[in-house]
């Protein structure tokens, strides 16, 4: 493949390196193993602490910093960080008042994060794991490893991260976290497969003429491969199925993420974003705030997720808290 | 004869060398109906107990199954990781410093638990239990009916193959591979090969 790499086995550090000096002023990154906090830590508050595979940045790390996330561990591209990383990052990021763990539902994402939280407890760290699982794509949990979490995850991350510098608790933190993850559905689709660095080769092809419908973040399928068609045709298909499954109806208020996957030009998400809130005004649902842009990638994937999310004015008000991290800043 | 430290050793120098020869068609196998870095992920983790290995003392096969496990856990990521350290340690709890055939079927059918276990799989669910779960019950009858070590070991290891075989035309309902749903049918799950090629690392090094 063609791009700007040294060395295949080294692009996990190296992008890391340099995002840490980048963003010096908000987080400091800890090498081996590697995690991600902040530049300067609590003395108190419950610790939101997230992870998962690296080639989604900006998340995780990019949501490391106040009213977000306290640490973040990326582990190798598209592979769930080791227990003794996110050990380290729990260790490290506690200030005492426990941990909460936004783990996105993957096979190896949770295995590695219940093993972590187990080896945590035995050294004295109270820790909560709360599961992202917002990808509708993936219908039927009892006969897949059920849905994945995907873009949906930045709003958990968000809203606990409002409550814990709200000085909420271990449990309150951990409850807005849940609420937020069973109100928030999402669903993506592919125009073309991404690569990852060290196998060189895309991990499936699509040819020009075909869309991957309800793909995940690591470009693996959900749905069934339909054929290109326009931006709103394939719009409505996105929150059709996002629509019938969730709770989404007139009256409804709600926060909408239009998130790019990695190459997508934002014209596009702009032309996606169009249609999905023709369809929400046309529903009667109203669009209370709204985020389009790169923040849950895979890579060079040029596809687009929608995630919608019902909400309250509780949520709402966790929403707009003020949070200064690498790649969301507001009210500040 | 029975088994002991050195055949761990050697086992392990065997499986190594496996994931490292066949880290491209493991990878090729879980492009198909994965994310594709189970050769990668294989690969590094056993490069890494190969170094651990290297500076540690091994005294008896439980504190090298351990020496593996935590170097799996702590390397790999993924499913596997996990999945793989756990039956490593499991396979550390059941150790004898000198190993009879039916300590070995026994220690294999520890494995195999400890990965339905952590992985919360049963059979048919074109995951490396289908490698694992069939291994098992092959050594343990190959022992009940008077083998000898290596006849236990060369019941596993085919009956792993086979199983690992078996799972083209599964339909995945675990991992990765179940989001392809119907379409995951027709591939081998590379981890029920994968399991099978280090099964196949233990017949060869007590040979």
């Amino acid at each position: 493949m063609k791009g700007l790499i040294n060395d295949p086995e080294k692009v996990v550090d190296e992008a890391l390196e340099g995002f840490a000096r980048a963003n010096s002023t908000i987080v400091a990154l800890h090498t081996d193993p590697n995690w991600v906090g902040r530049a300067v830590k609590r003395e108190s508050g419950v610790a939101v602490v997230s992870g998962g595979g690296s080639g989604h940045e900006p998340l995780h790390a990019g949501f490391v910093g106040d009213g977000m996330l306290d640490a973040a561990v990326p582990g190798a591209m598209f592979t769930s960080p080791t227990p003794d990383a996110i050990l380290a990052a729990i260790e490290g990021a506690d200030t005492g008042d426990g941990v909460v763990l936004i783990v996105k539902n993957y096979t190896g994402d949770v295995l590695n994060f219940e093993m972590a939280a187990e080896l945590a407890e035995a050294s004295g760290h109270q820790s909560r794991i709360v599961l992202v699982a917002d990808d509708v794509a993936v219908e039927n949990s009892t006969w897949t490893a059920g849905r994945r979490g995907v873009a949906g995850t930045v709003l958990v991350e968000k809203v606990a991260g409002a409550v814990s510098a709200a000085g909420g608790s271990l449990d309150e933190v951990a409850k807005a976290a849940e609420e937020m993850s069973a109100k928030v559905r999402s669903m993506g689709l592919a125009l073309r497969g991404c690569t990852v660095p060290h196998i060189g080769e895309p991990g499936f092809e699509l040819a020009d003429d075909e869309v991957e419908m309800g793909v995940g973040i690591h470009g693996e399928p959900g749905r069934a491969r339909v054929a290109m068609a326009s931006a709103d045709t394939l719009t409505d298909e996105l929150v059709d199925a996002i629509i019938k499954d969730g709770e989404f109806t007139a009256g409804n208020r709600v926060i909408v993420l239009v998130n790019g996957m990695g190459a997508t030009p934002a014209y596009q998400l702009d032309i996606v974003y169009r249609r999905v809130a023709q369809r929400l005004d046309d529903l009667g649902i109203t669009i209370e705030r709204s985020l389009v842009g790169n923040y849950v990638t895979s890579l060079d994937m040029e596809g687009v997720s929608v995630t919608l999310a019902s909400v309250g004015e509780d949520m709402l008000k966790l929403w707009d808290a003020p949070v200064h991290t690498a790649a969301i800043r507001k009210g500040f | 004869m029975a088994l002991g430290t050195d055949w761990v050793l050697q086992w392990t120098a065997l499986a190594a060398q496996a994931a490292h020869e066949h880290r491209v068609e493991l990878i090729e196998l879980d492009r198909a109906i994965g994310d594709g870095d189970h050769g990668e992920n294989l690969d590094r983790g056993f490069t890494e107990v190969e170094k651990q290995l290297e500076s540690a003392t091994a005294s008896d096969p439980a504190q090298v199954f351990r020496t593996i496990a935590t170097t799996l856990i702590s390397k790999v990521g993924g499913a596997s990781g996990p999945l793989l350290g756990t039956a490593y340690l499991r396979m550390s709890s059941s150790a004898k410093e000198q190993l009879e055939p039916g300590d070995l079927a026994a220690m294999i059918e520890a494995a195999s638990q400890g990965i339905q276990m952590r992985g919360k799989a049963t059979e048919g669910e074109k995951t490396m239990v289908d490698a694992w779960a069939p291994a098992a019950r092959a050594a343990a009858a190959a022992a009940a009916s008077g083998a000898d070590c290596i006849g236990v070991l060369e019941a596993a290891s085919k009956a792993a193959t086979d199983g690992a075989e078996n799972t083209r035309p599964m339909v995945a309902t675990k991992g990765r591979a179940s989001y392809l749903g119907e379409r995951s049918a027709g591939h081998l799950d590379p981890g029920a090969v994968s399991s099978s090629y280090i099964l196949e690392a233990a017949v060869r090094a007590a040979r």
